[in-house]
């Protein structure tokens, strides 16, 4: 199809901004591509008409001179966030009909700022899972296929939560995606979409409207082509929200300036608890390729340790499902949701909920509520917290001797759909990278680095300290222009 | 601190905690639900090995004091946004199946 | 203490009040919606009341700043920090599926109060806790036969919950103890009092014990009982009925009852089938409340001044009995209202016309204090005129009657009426001469030794003059005629 969705966020606004074509023809040609990209089951809901709308305001306010940010870029919303007037489901029966009456501050920063919005990206059902399989919607699916015939035979999973998003970014059916991150959410499905997934600080962006998962651990995040894009993205999404209580007051840097500069001096930590046994050999490989070419960029690689490593899945599989059994409770029917009459009032709550959540939904309601239930809250949920606590120490630890932490992102490429299913515990192992950021609330971000033996991306993990996007941004570029990843999957509009 | 060894996980369990969490598990699912709930319980249960004498548990991320809003009214009144989404309404009330005390 | 005298023996109650009591403000605890009483269904609800998936709570300063007013007003300790938390379960009237409560770090600590019981003495009770957390909607249940009906105004109000400790003994201890909270509160401004709207609602824990005996029994909670005459009824059933089942051989299960206002019985509730188990846990979208120890004290500075010191002041300053002044204290408005008639008259003369003629008054006409008829100026004003001798305690009486009628000043009532008294010695002196010269053989017989005629004089006198006659003058004149 036309070229012009081979062109990045940054490359579209230059060309929107030279005019060498509008916004209109841009959101034209993604309506065409989001329809073309359907076989994918990325989208649970499509607004082509807004999106055509939207762009024809957007190329108003650019000839009134009054373009903003992000004036013009079409994307695709992670279907957690919650669009007014446009139908929110969290890929979950229980949402199917639910239209909020409100709009995320994120999206609504976002549409500020001039973005076009084709539709909602599926995700797995409350953003619960790394595969995408459990959206009540159908999985989506992973434009990658792999060069060898195994891989070639099945179709694979995007990675998940944010699946929809990283399936449309990788096949370019969007610009970009807004995603959620809890354990690994916009980062997964990048490293497996040869994408580029980054969650920020804890509190940076408003968790205002945002569908609730875990409320401790949920950051609205990017899925993007490139670097410099998320930096742009979120630039635009974070800020202070006086309506979310743990968003933070400060002021919001430049990323993008972030973005390119030499990283020269810069101390890269080696977490060495991050070599676990039974990941292939291609994911250390391209672990120490990464390392080799942040230190050609000058950066100093130091050693450090992370000692509580092996507790991080334990701890997010408390707390996680903890605070989400509380969070899931207000689906009970009443207000909104998924009714399914009963016998009495609670058979009715039981029913309802019963048929409204997925498998995996439940099985997180259920942990949750046993593990927060009288006799067991200290040994597990008072237990989790203070390993919490020992692994925000570990961190600040190892942050006394580096500036940003590298390490892969998945434990592997990805998987078929239908594998990792019949243990539960299977699938909870591919956040095992990803979810001690969420912990301890520090950005991260993952570059897509290479590709495996099997044909299939690869992506590396940049994490910095609390607040310091800037450091984050500036090594995930070097990282970027080094790793020079180009290669496409044969499923792209 | 180590983890009390409990009871593994069984159907009793799975029904008293569906129960707490209004959600239904039929007869038939909860032996499936209990291995489920087993395995992960096995999994977390790796928590045992970690040492937490003295450590001080966290509920969040960021140290930051509560921020306390102005008493002002600039919100509510718009039933129609609260109704609109509802399974079940009648003059402007939410309706449920009767509660019996 | 109040005894029970029941088929085997004496018996004892130990009684806890847990009251929660709603904040005075404007908007909700943990959203911008308006707390006003009596709006439409549904129409004083935000998103946040109703939670809508990604709905945040955001806490209002002035609850905190009533919290802490209110802890200082029970001499409590304040936490300079505290921790929402959640309570989960189930209910329609609970939109989130959880109320966000305090339970392990509460805002206020141990303190207490100091009751007034009817005999005159007081009584200190400990108050364990005071925390803040969120009303629940309503579910009205009698609107259709099938169905229950929400609605959520009420939803996120804020609440404090004021626990006392197990110390008191009977009815009038818990009305006393009801009375004295409420008067604190309504000092302070943290809540108006007003049982009726459901402003303050308390949940009696009751357990019976034979008289003597050290270890408590087993108790209940009545919940929800939302007046003091109600709750004085519950306590008296709920002790009934416990001492009969142990004195019957049967055990007490720990449960919670209802006070059902019609039938005058606490009923055990029906739903609560299963154990409670509330998964308190902290609530990841707040952070720890903080408070700033100068900005408490700011706080602690600024209070009003309290019953009780106003109690000691009113005794000090206007030479009040402790009896009066607990009355006047009792209720903000009435101790105003008095210090108002008050003003540059005699105390003790002000008090009473308050206390005896007002109060009677107003009881009669079943008004507060607030919408008096007779303002506190007027009053003040017929007491002047009792005290410079313009009328006599007697005839104000006739100008009080007139002024509740009227809304008439008194001076203008006085002179309307032509009641001034009459102070002209000549007019009294001829009065006098002709009711001796009427009953000259009374007068006879008083000499004689009859002293008890001496009233009956005064009286012919008052009759002939109008009851205007001054008392003291026509005593001194009347004694000198007759000796
Ligand atoms: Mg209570
Ligand atoms: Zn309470």
């Amino acid at each position: 199809m036309s070229t012009l969705t081979d062109l990045n966020m940054q490359q579209l606004l230059v060309g929107l901004q030279k005019k060498d074509f509008s916004a209109l023809e841009v959101a034209k040609t993604y309506n065409a591509a989001v329809e073309k990209a359907a076989p994918l089951n990325a989208f649970i809901t499509t607004t082509p008409e807004q999106a055509l709308k939207q762009a024809a305001e957007s190329d108003a306010r650019r000839a009134a001179g009054k373009a903003g940010a992000l004036e013009g870029v079409p994307l695709g919303i992670k279907d957690m966030f919650c669009t007014k007037g446009v139908r929110t489901t969290a890929s979950s029966k229980m949402l199917e009909n639910f239209v909020p009456t409100y709009e995320s501050t994120v999206t609504q920063k976002l549409f500020d700022a001039g973005i076009v919005s084709l539709g909602k990206l599926s995700c797995d059902e409350f953003a619960m899972g790394a595969s995408n399989i459990t959206s009540a919607y159908g999985p989506v699916i992973n434009p990658w296929t792999g060069a060898d015939p195994v891989h070639a035979a099945r179709q694979l999973v995007p990675g998940g939560s944010s699946g929809g998003s990283s399936a449309a970014v990788a096949a370019h059916a969007v610009v970009a995606a807004t995603g959620t991150d809890t354990g690994g959410s916009c980062r997964q499905p990048a490293a497996l979409t040869g994408t580029v997934g980054m969650k920020p600080t804890y509190g940076r962006c408003s968790r205002w409207g945002i569908v609730a998962f875990a409320s401790s651990l949920d950051q609205a995040g990017t899925l993007t082509r490139t670097v410099w894009d998320s930096a742009k993205m979120l630039e635009v999404m974070a800020g202070f929200d006086d309506k979310d209580s743990t968003s933070a007051d400060r002021p919001v840097p430049s990323f993008t300036g972030a973005c390119g500069q030499s990283v020269k001096g810069l101390r890269v930590g080696i977490p060495r608890e991050y070599r676990l046994d039974g990941i292939p050999d291609y994911v250390n490989k391209a672990w120490d390729d990464g390392i080799a070419m942040l230190k050609n960029a000058g950066a100093e690689i130091v050693d450090i340790s992370l000692p509580n490593t092996a507790a991080a899945l334990p701890v997010y599989y408390i707390i996680a499902p903890a605070e989400a059994s509380s969070n899931l409770a207000r689906y009970d029917g009443v207000r909104f949701g998924l009714r399914v009459p009963g016998k009495n009032l609670i058979d009715t709550y039981e029913q309802s909920r019963g048929a409204g959540f997925g498998p995996e939904v439940r099985r997180r309601i259920l942990i949750g509520t046993y593990v927060l239930s009288a006799g067991y809250y200290d040994a597990y949920y008072l237990k989790a917290q203070q390993v919490r606590a020992k692994l925000m120490a570990d961190f600040k630890a190892a942050y006394e001797k580096c500036d940003v932490i590298l390490a892969p992102t998945a434990p592997d490429t990805a998987f078929g759909i239908g594998e990792k299913t019949a243990d539960p515990v299977q699938m909870y192992l591919e956040d095992v990278f990803t979810v001690t950021a969420n912990l301890v609330g520090i950005p991260a971000m993952s570059v897509p680095v290479g590709l495996a033996p099997n044909g299939l991306p690869l992506g590396l993990q940049i994490m910095a300290r609390n607040w310091e996007e800037e450091t984050m941004f500036r090594a995930a570029s070097a990282l970027e222009s080094a790793a020079g990843f180009s290669a496409k999957p044969p499923f792209r509009v | 601190m180590g983890f009390v060894q409990y009871a593994p996980m069984d159907t009793e369990t799975v029904a008293r905690v569906a129960r707490l969490a209004r959600l239904a598990v039929s007869p038939d699912q909860q032996k499936a639900v209990a291995g489920e709930l087993g395995q992960i319980l096995a999994f977390v249960e790796q928590l045992n090995s970690v040492d937490v004498t003295g450590i001080k548990p966290v509920a969040g991320v960021h140290d930051d004091a509560l921020r306390q809003r102005d008493d002002v009214v600039n919100d509510g009144n718009c039933a129609a946004d609260i109704l609109q989404n509802a399974p079940q309404t009648m003059a402007d009330f939410f309706v449920v199946p009767k509660v019996v005390e | 203490m109040t005894i029970i005298k029941g088929r085997t023996g004496e018996w004892e109650m130990v009684i806890g009040l847990e009251v929660h009591a709603q904040i005075t403000s404007h908007s909700k605890l943990f959203s911008g919606a308006s707390t006003t009483f009596g709006a439409d269904p549904n129409h004083q609800v935000s998103l946040v009341d109703a939670a809508f998936p990604g709905m945040l709570p955001v806490i209002n300063k002035q609850c905190v700043v009533q919290a802490v007013k209110t802890g200082f007003g029970l001499n409590a300790h304040i936490n300079l920090e505290s921790v929402f938390d959640r309570k989960n379960y189930f209910y329609p009237d609970l939109p989130a599926g959880y109320q966000i409560s305090q339970y392990q770090k509460p805002i206020v600590g141990k303190g207490y109060l100091d009751i007034d019981l009817p005999d005159g003495t007081s009584k200190r009770i400990g108050i364990t806790r005071l925390h803040l957390e969120q009303d629940a909607g309503k579910s009205l249940h009698d609107q259709s036969p099938k169905d229950t009906y929400v609605d959520l105004n009420r939803a996120g109000v804020a609440l404090m919950e004021i626990v006392s400790e197990p110390e008191m003994t009977g009815p009038e201890e818990a009305a006393a103890y009801v009375k004295k909270l409420r008067a604190i509160l309504q000092y302070i401004g943290s809540c108006d009092g007003n049982m009726e709207e459901g402003s303050m609602r308390a949940d009696v824990n009751l357990s019976v014990r034979r008289k003597g005996e050290k270890k408590l029994g087993t108790r209940c909670e009545i919940k929800n009982v939302n007046s003091i005459r109600f709750i004085m009824a519950a306590i008296e059933y709920e002790a009934q009925r416990q001492i009969e089942i142990v004195e019957a051989g049967g055990t007490i299960a720990q449960e919670t009852r209802l006070w059902d206002t019609t039938k005058h019985e606490t009923r055990a509730l029906r739903s609560k089938e299963e154990a409670h188990d509330y998964r308190y846990f902290p609530d990841p979208d707040l952070l720890p409340l903080r408070l700033d120890a100068a900005w408490v004290e700011d706080l602690r500075r600024a209070l009003p001044e309290l019953p009780d010191a106003k109690k000691e002041r009113l005794m000090q300053q206007y030479g009040l009995k402790a009896y009066d002044a607990t009355t006047l204290v009792a209720d903000q408005a009435a101790a105003d209202f008095f210090e108002a008639v008050a003003k540059g008259r005699d105390g003790k003369l002000a008090a009473n016309w308050v206390t005896v003629e007002l109060f009677g008054a107003l009881n009669k006409l079943g008004r507060e204090i607030s919408h008096s008829p007779i303002s506190a100026t007027q009053l003040s004003e017929l007491v002047g005129l009792i005290e410079d001798n313009t009328i006599s305690g007697r005839i104000a009486k006739d100008v009080f009657e007139v002024m509740l009628e009227t809304g008439q000043n008194p001076a203008a009532i006085v002179q309307e009426k032509g009641w001034q008294q009459m102070t002209d010695m000549g007019a009294i002196d001829a009065a006098i001469d002709a009711i001796l010269a009427q009953h000259a053989d009374k007068v006879a017989e008083y000499k004689s030794g009859k002293d008890k005629l001496f009233g009956f004089f005064v009286g012919q006198v008052m009759k002939a003059t109008g009851g205007k006659a001054n008392p003291a003058a026509l005593n001194d004149l009347l004694k000198k005629k007759l000796s």
